[in-house]
């Protein structure tokens, strides 16, 4: 396995981990609430759906000429990595809550407690809460397995990468029945952050026809300079938000 | 029409996120690249250099004193 392609597997799993964490929450609290058959009917439905979207992007993104891919693929891998790292800098300097796995679980339960009874059949709250839950954090995830993957064109891999968390993560919650609080989710998102920001910079220069000093190694170099600048960022976020306060501004973190 | 709006702005928060200005700097930052590169001249610095900005500015806006 050469470095870039496990720098892909490794930002793969990171971030498919982080986005089962939060989905893995959401399913276990209509499964402990209302239904476990109808929840997993939902998580199952999601999947089809992941899937088929994995099956049919994934080839058409190999299909384009490389340039264009690059291009099109690291301004969007660019985009999507800075928004991650400025919510994870935002909260590593606390202007931005930090997301609470407990308490999400415990919004949950009580949104599926007071959704009316149980039916006999399937359980049209559990499945729709669980489908969309996994959905919407699944959709995350087949984004940066298809970017990723196709500018290296190991979809493949990613998948695998992805899968793998997904098992980890799931296998955990289970054995523990309960939302994985604990989990260092920002630290995480930090350095999927850093690694979408990298990889974005390095494919888009190249799709736009630039060439890096020293070829794929400058990614070597790339990779810490981001991690660097993004802590000197968390550091200055703090001077920034206390001049704020010292000047009265309300600054009080944000929940997401 | 009302889910085609929806799907579009489902699509526009999904990729562009909680700062627009991020998506709007990153487009002609790779426009310029590749006229800089097309005139023959290196121009791989382009690119760290916008994104370090954008980052710099988004996380001092939402950081700094409200205007």
């Amino acid at each position: 396995m050469t470095g870039s392609e496990l720098g892909l597997a490794l930002s793969v799993f990171a971030a498919c981990a982080v986005e089962t964490v939060e989905a893995v929450t959401i399913v276990l609290a209509v499964g402990m609430t209302r239904s476990w058959r109808s929840a997993f009917y939902g998580v199952g439905a999601a999947a089809v759906v992941l899937a088929a979207l994995t099956a049919a992007l994934g080839p058409a993104l190999t299909a384009l000429p490389l340039g264009v891919l690059r291009l099109v693929v690291g301004g969007l891998l660019l985009i999507f990595g800075l928004q991650w790292l400025r919510k994870a800098i935002l909260r590593a300097s606390g202007l931005k809550a930090l997301h609470d796995e407990q308490a999400a679980f415990e919004r949950e339960r009580e949104a599926a407690g007071g959704a009316g009874a149980v039916g006999g059949g399937i359980d049209g709250y559990s499945f729709a809460v669980a489908f969309k839950g996994v959905l919407l954090e699944g959709l995350e995830v087949v984004f940066i397995v298809l970017t990723f993957g196709a500018n290296q064109h190991r979809i493949a891999l990613a998948a695998a990468a992805a899968a793998a968390a997904v098992v980890v993560v799931t296998a955990a919650a289970f054995a523990v029945h309960a939302p994985l609080a604990r989990v260092p989710e920002n630290a995480m998102k930090f350095g999927v952050g850093v690694m979408l920001t990298s990889f974005g910079m390095f494919w888009g220069a190249e799709g736009a026809g630039a060439h890096w000093p020293g070829g794929d190694a400058a990614l070597l170099a790339i990779i810490p300079l981001t991690l660097g600048f993004a802590l000197a960022l968390v550091a200055a976020a703090r001077r920034w938000a206390g001049g704020a306060l010292h000047s009265g501004g309300d600054r009080s973190p944000v929940h997401a | 029409m009302r889910r085609v709006s929806a799907a579009a702005r489902f699509v526009w928060e999904f990729v562009v996120g909680d700062d627009w200005r991020i998506a709007v700097g990153v487009v002609p930052a790779l426009g310029l690249t590749a006229l800089v590169a097309g005139a023959g001249v290196a121009a791989w610095w382009i690119m760290p250099l916008v994104a370090a900005g954008l980052l710099a500015t988004s996380v001092w806006l939402a950081a700094g004193p409200r205007r």
